[in-house]
């Protein structure tokens, strides 16, 4: 029997909570082997193609659930390829919400002034642009100008995209193939193969263990590079401490399979699921209306037809992120845009009768596809979902080859997840039928349950250990040398894009992973640059008294 | 009666063309009941996505075949039609009783609802992505669906491109507290 391979980190998953540890550990002297399911695509790999097997259908997951459905990254990079890179901050009252636990939901110790430092790392290491309006897609700009209309504001959002060499194709949920938008593979991954993380495509974790000195052995299925049903074999590999970045929709999954071998879990894991409170709404634009109430026209005389044109949000209201208003009447309305297929399926006719997401009534308002703007909803639930029995691998029992799963997810909307769902969908509503610019509906939710692309706080930090799965440092409650630093985290509904407050959360988590390895006589220090060497970031963060071995 | 394999055939694209109904296809055209102008999902090829074993569902299709069939019976049976034998059950019923029974079928709560779902899914995406041929190819071949979404042809290496993507002015007030970095505050 060959000796079993050890290393000191093992990662499990390569998006925003993957990645930052790679490299900042990495570059601290551990040595980390990072495990991701997905395939390993580069910018030219990222193809413009809605072909099953394409890259569109590589790298990323939609699993169905009970009563949510789940899209997440399935590739290295994870959430960051397939994102729409808006990175606005999480506003202040965020850090304040109770939810449905009568108390702080947040750790105390984080605010949003606590957590700039660490938004700054991000910032910079990304790093994040603000955009002008001379960036902003027609749908953002037909956005903006609606709501100016309205009597509302409109913000053009920060994003990671590289404005000079984006082409506005639209097709960066598959990838981008211009490396325009600035996922882990063009910062933190590739800054980590430097330092020599090892990143290692095509593993799937499925359980961890104990080790008799204390580490971690974690087991892993090798997954066919086509055809995703297919496992073409198992290993296991041995660490210090192990870092679980597998998704919000996976994390947990991962945790209750080891339950046998590691032991009772905390209550929180695989609970408190948030959908980030998303929901979208589909507006038909009449460009004649448009022309003659908001003056908009393009240069080549068309009004919009620009659905398909962009680069996905540019532009969302923020008027409703008001502190003073009640929890769960808070939310933003973002203009994005969504691919056909996936992004057309759950689409309502608007008016006329039920069921409204199929039928010739619906073929109608395919053809008007090219003015279609989508807004998308971003409330504050009430963190209820749950995961049940988990699948025999991975998060899903697979159904396609790839992309389409069904998953142990269950969410049953609660009145106060509904009734801001509601008062979102009024307003979205008021703004774009105003002097009938457009018609517009919410999707359904009848087909495939509510519908998120951010899943949140399925293992997420907090004080109390009967409502969360971490402590405030990320390391699992009753079982130390694990920590997760994905999306998973975050302990609920943020109201706006949630990447900027994963990835921040991560890198604030960093300083005390090392502190974990040096107490496991691991020689690792914190306080790498960002991946580009820059260090502005670094200094400020050197000021706070979280920072070990400097 | 049709074989088996005419069965499955006439009562999938019945069902495609209840999720995006298309015109006739020649006279006595009987799966697709011209219930919209232009091509739908069977003609957008439903059946060629639904028999490419990725998807998943392919294995599973005699079963839903039969069990839609079974449906179209009860249901016909619930309102009182009499159905011609010469077709399947669900191929017999007119469109609007077809939508009424899937209406039925995918209703949350209904035990076979996910089945019925993957099935709209891909009849769907037939007709909206033809994720059963390359893209450029079926633009080319001028897809249905693709073309009525307003697809046109990639530049000549196969990438989009839009050089002309904004309005390039300012179009509303930014938020009050819009913080330095240009988050929300």
């Amino acid at each position: 029997m060959s000796a079993i391979e050890k290393t000191d980190v093992v990662i499990v998953g390569s998006g925003f909570g993957g990645s930052i540890p790679a490299y900042h550990l990495a570059a601290g002297g551990a040595k980390v082997v990072v495990l991701e399911r997905g395939p390993w695509l580069a910018a030219d790999d990222f193809e413009h193609d809605y072909m099953l097997g394409s890259s569109y259908t590589r790298v990323f997951d939609f699993v169905a659930g009970d009563g949510m459905s789940v899209l997440g990254g399935n590739c290295v990079g994870g959430g960051s390829v397939v994102y729409f890179a808006a990175m606005p901050r999480a506003p202040k009252f965020v850090f304040d919400r109770h939810g449905s636990i009568g108390r702080r939901m947040w750790p105390a110790e984080i605010s949003r002034d606590s957590l700039e430092p660490w938004y700054d790392r991000v910032d910079e290491s990304i790093p994040v642009s603000k955009q002008d309006w001379t960036d902003v897609s027609y749908a953002g700009g037909l956005w903006a100008a609606a709501c100016n209309h309205s009597g509302r504001t409109a913000n053009p959002a920060p994003v990671a995209v590289d404005n000079e060499r984006c082409t506005n194709c639209n097709f960066q949920m598959a990838g981008c193939r211009f490396d325009a938008k600035r996922s882990m593979l063009t910062n933190y991954l590739p800054a980590a193969l430097a330092h020599g993380a090892q990143i290692r495509p095509l593993h799937e974790v499925e359980r961890l263990e104990r080790t008799e000195d204390g580490g971690y052995r974690v087991h892993f299925d090798l997954i066919d590079e086509e055809d995703y049903r297919i496992h073409t074999g198992s290993g296991v590999l041995e660490a210090k401490i192990v870092i679980i970045a597998a998704g919000a929709g996976a994390t947990p999954v991962i945790l209750q399979r080891s339950e046998a071998a590691l032991g009772k879990m905390p209550h929180g894991v695989g609970r408190y699921f948030s959908g980030n409170g998303e929901r979208l709404n589909t507006a038909i634009i009449d460009e004649d209306r448009v022309r003659e109430v908001l003056g908009l026209s393009r240069e080549d005389g068309a009004v919009y037809s620009a659905n398909h044109i962009g680069k996905g949000p540019t532009v969302a209201n923020w008027d409703k992120l008001d502190g003073s208003l009640p929890e769960y009447e808070r939310y933003s309305l973002e203009q994005l845009y969504f691919p056909p297929g996936l992004g057309t399926i759950l689409a309502q006719a608007p008016g006329g009768e039920e069921p409204r997401w199929f039928g010739a009534e619906k073929k109608e308002i395919l053809k008007q596809w090219s003015n279609w703007l989508t807004i998308f909803l971003m409330t504050e639930d009430d963190n209820e979902g749950v995961f049940g029995t988990p699948p025999p691998t991975g998060n899903a029992y697979r159904i396609s080859q790839q992309m389409l799963g069904r998953g142990p997810l269950r969410y049953d909307p609660t009145p106060n997840t509904l009734r801001g769902w509601a008062l979102a969908d009024a307003d979205c509503k008021a703004i774009i039928e105003k002097d009938g610019l457009a018609k517009v509906a919410p999707w359904t939710n009848d087909v495939v349950g509510a519908y998120t692309v951010h899943p949140l706080a399925s293992c997420r930090i907090g004080d109390d250990p009967a409502t969360s799965a971490l402590h405030p440092s990320h390391e699992l409650r009753d079982h130390s040398g694990i920590f997760v630093t994905d999306s998973a985290s975050v302990p609920g509904a943020l109201t706006v894009n949630p990447a900027m407050t994963i990835a921040a959360l991560a890198e604030r988590a960093i300083p005390g992973i090392v502190r974990a390895l040096q107490d496991r006589g691991v020689a690792v220090k914190y306080g790498a640059p960002a991946p580009d060497g820059s260090i502005t970031g670094r200094r400020a963060v050197s000021k706070l008294d979280l920072v070990a071995g400097g | 009666m049709a074989s088996e394999e005419e069965v499955q055939v006439l009562t999938l694209e019945a069902y495609a063309d209840t999720i995006l109904p298309g015109e006739k296809r020649f006279p006595g055209d009987r799966s697709v009941a011209g219930a919209a102008p232009g091509a739908g999902a069977v003609e957008a090829g439903a059946l060629d996505l639904l028999n490419y074993d990725a998807t998943g569902v392919t294995a599973g299709l005699p079963y839903l075949v039969q069990a839609l069939n079974d449906h179209a019976k009860s249901y016909a049976g619930e309102v009182e039609l009499v159905l011609d034998t010469d077709v399947p059950p669900f191929v017999a019923l007119a469109y609007e009783h077809r939508r009424a029974l899937v209406t039925r079928l995918t209703k949350p709560g209904h035990p076979e609802k996910e089945g019925w779902v993957s099935l709209a899914l891909f009849c769907n995406m037939a007709y909206d992505t033809a994720p059963h041929r390359p893209t450029r190819e079926a633009l080319e071949a001028g897809h249905p669906g693709l073309l009525a979404l307003g697809y046109r042809l990639p530049d000549a290496d196969g990438l989009w491109r839009f050089p002309k993507f904004s309005y390039g002015r300012k179009l509303a007030e930014l938020h009050p507290d819009t913080t330095p970095s240009g988050s929300p505050a």
